[in-house]
């Protein structure tokens, strides 16, 4: 299948990605912040709407509307609890916008299609180095801080006392997972952008117990989730997305199962 | 040594202490005890440098202060091991000779907290006793000079709070480690400090722990 060029470029953009969301993943899980990966890839999708509407890329729409609002939501102060509805409410307002954008844009639903379940064969060579970019940006910003981003993610409090910027932490993590997010939703679409940046930290943190072989084994999860999808959508003219979640998903029961075994034994 | 000359901290309108006057001295084993929202922990965040005083003076070295909050965000699932958990309190390095000297210096404290045979145990399935020691561990990789437990016994079993205090004791009498002891229980005040700062009526009393009496626990609820 690599004869074909199309099948050559998203072989390669989906392997940075799967590298980008593994690793983010891993600190999204930590932190608890599931549910804002899964806003943040909706607010994308109305970012890629704004940018056909205006005639930037659709990458460009994204990235802009993800960072804006990461770092907003960021900021959102108070209770736990509210900050999960104001979260909720926030996506709904920008799925309606997303909804909004594609209407006034009059673009074929088709490409509302590729933004939401992403596309492997919508992925140009100029774009695939856009992602290399990003990509290698992100686990750059991930190299440099890590250890306090680690001490953070695994132990608030612990970081906090000892005296680590956990808000600026903060900050610097929430704009590494919106181009993270903005970035993964190329391949798997904004839709599902979050199964990556999830299910494999998920799985890993019921496997192993220090954080660099999470980021291990995350990766490697990812890895196969995009590697095998890419070729069985190949061999199928089935979407990349439907067997990337369903790999995902198993190996997620088969590390929660590996847990509870070991509990037990 | 801490020293505060007329220490006061308000938010806004709302006052939480003022005027506090008081001293701890080095390798001393001093509890702070008063009612819930009586400013403990606020004391204890600008004792650390985590929130600014109104005004008053405050004399206290910051780096060197280890702190053993009571809650953390440690549910069953939390992955990591015991070790790798107070591994994080680590710094970056590239030196092999630095982390030879890491990897001796959590030999060192896990054997000092008695937590060398659970070190591959995740965190998330450790006993209560078993957490607050790994929390102790993990404050003590700072090699800190001043150690704040912010009731830190308060969830515990009372034989399992006894041998976490009879370390923090051992702590504070080998190694000159000061101890300050944010406490709800009247028995291991009396049990292990000396001295106790008491919070009434916005302001703080020093007592000799002679003096201090279950009255002044039955208040709090």
């Amino acid at each position: 299948m690599f004869e074909y060029e199309f099948m050559q470029q998203a072989f390669i953009a989906s392997t940075f990605i799967a590298i980008t969301a593994g690793l983010v993943g891993v600190f999204v899980v930590s932190r608890n912040m599931s549910f804002l990966s899964h806003t943040l890839s909706e607010i994308g999708f109305a970012g890629a709407a704004f940018g056909i509407l205006v005639g930037i890329s659709p990458l460009a729409g994204m990235i802009l509307f993800t960072l804006v609002s990461s770092i907003a939501v960021g900021s959102l102060s108070g209770e736990a609890s509210r900050r999960e509805a104001s979260i909720s409410a926030i996506s709904s307002l920008f799925i309606g916008l997303g909804i909004l954008f594609l209407s006034l844009s009059a673009q074929s639903s088709s490409y509302a299609t590729n933004i939401l379940f992403g596309s492997i064969v919508g992925i140009s060579a100029p774009e695939v180095k856009q992602l290399l970019i990003l990509a290698l940006f992100v686990i750059f910003i991930f190299l440099i801080f890590y250890k306090p981003l680690a001490f953070d993610s695994f132990d608030h409090l612990g970081a906090q006392a000892s005296g680590l910027k956990t808000r600026l932490l903060s900050i610097i993590f929430l704009i590494t997972l919106a181009l993270s997010v903005s970035i993964g939703a190329q391949i798997v679409g904004s839709l599902l952008v979050f199964v990556l940046l999830t299910l494999p930290a998920a799985t890993a943190k019921y496997i192993v117990h220090s954080v660099p072989k999470m980021i291990l084994v995350s990766v490697g999860l990812s890895l196969a989730g995009v590697w095998i999808g890419l070729y069985l959508a190949f061999i199928t003219n089935w979407p990349v997305t439907f067997f990337i979640s369903t790999f995902e998903v198993l190996a997620y029961f088969g590390g929660l199962s590996y847990k509870n075994w070991k509990l037990t034994h | 040594m801490i020293e505060a000359k007329n220490l006061t901290k308000s938010f806004g309108k709302q006052l939480i202490f003022k005027n506090l006057n008081f001293r701890i001295n080095n390798g001393e084993f001093i509890s702070l005890i008063g009612p819930n929202g009586s400013g403990k922990t606020t004391l204890v965040k600008i004792l650390m440098g985590l929130e600014s005083k109104t005004s008053g003076t405050l004399n206290v070295a910051k780096q060197t202060i280890g702190y053993v909050p009571q809650f953390r965000n440690i549910d069953l699932d939390y992955p990591l091991s015991i070790e790798q958990f107070i591994r994080l309190n680590l710094k970056f390095t590239f030196s092999p000779k630095q982390r030879q000297l890491d990897n001796e210096l959590i030999t060192t404290i896990m054997e000092k907290t008695h937590l060398t045979q659970l070190k591959n145990r995740p965190l998330g399935l450790a006993s209560g006793g078993e957490k607050q020691k790994a929390y102790l561990a993990q404050a003590l990789l700072n090699e800190p000079k001043i150690l704040i437990l912010d009731e830190s016994t308060a969830s515990l079993d009372v034989e399992v709070k006894m041998q976490l205090m009879d370390l923090v004791q051992e702590l504070n009498q080998k190694y000159q480690l000061t101890v300050i002891f944010i406490t709800h229980d009247y028995e291991l005040t009396k049990k292990y400090t000396k001295r106790a700062l008491l919070f009434k009526n916005k302001t703080l009393e020093e007592l000799d722990v002679a003096e201090v009496s279950k009255k002044m626990f039955e208040m709090e609820g």
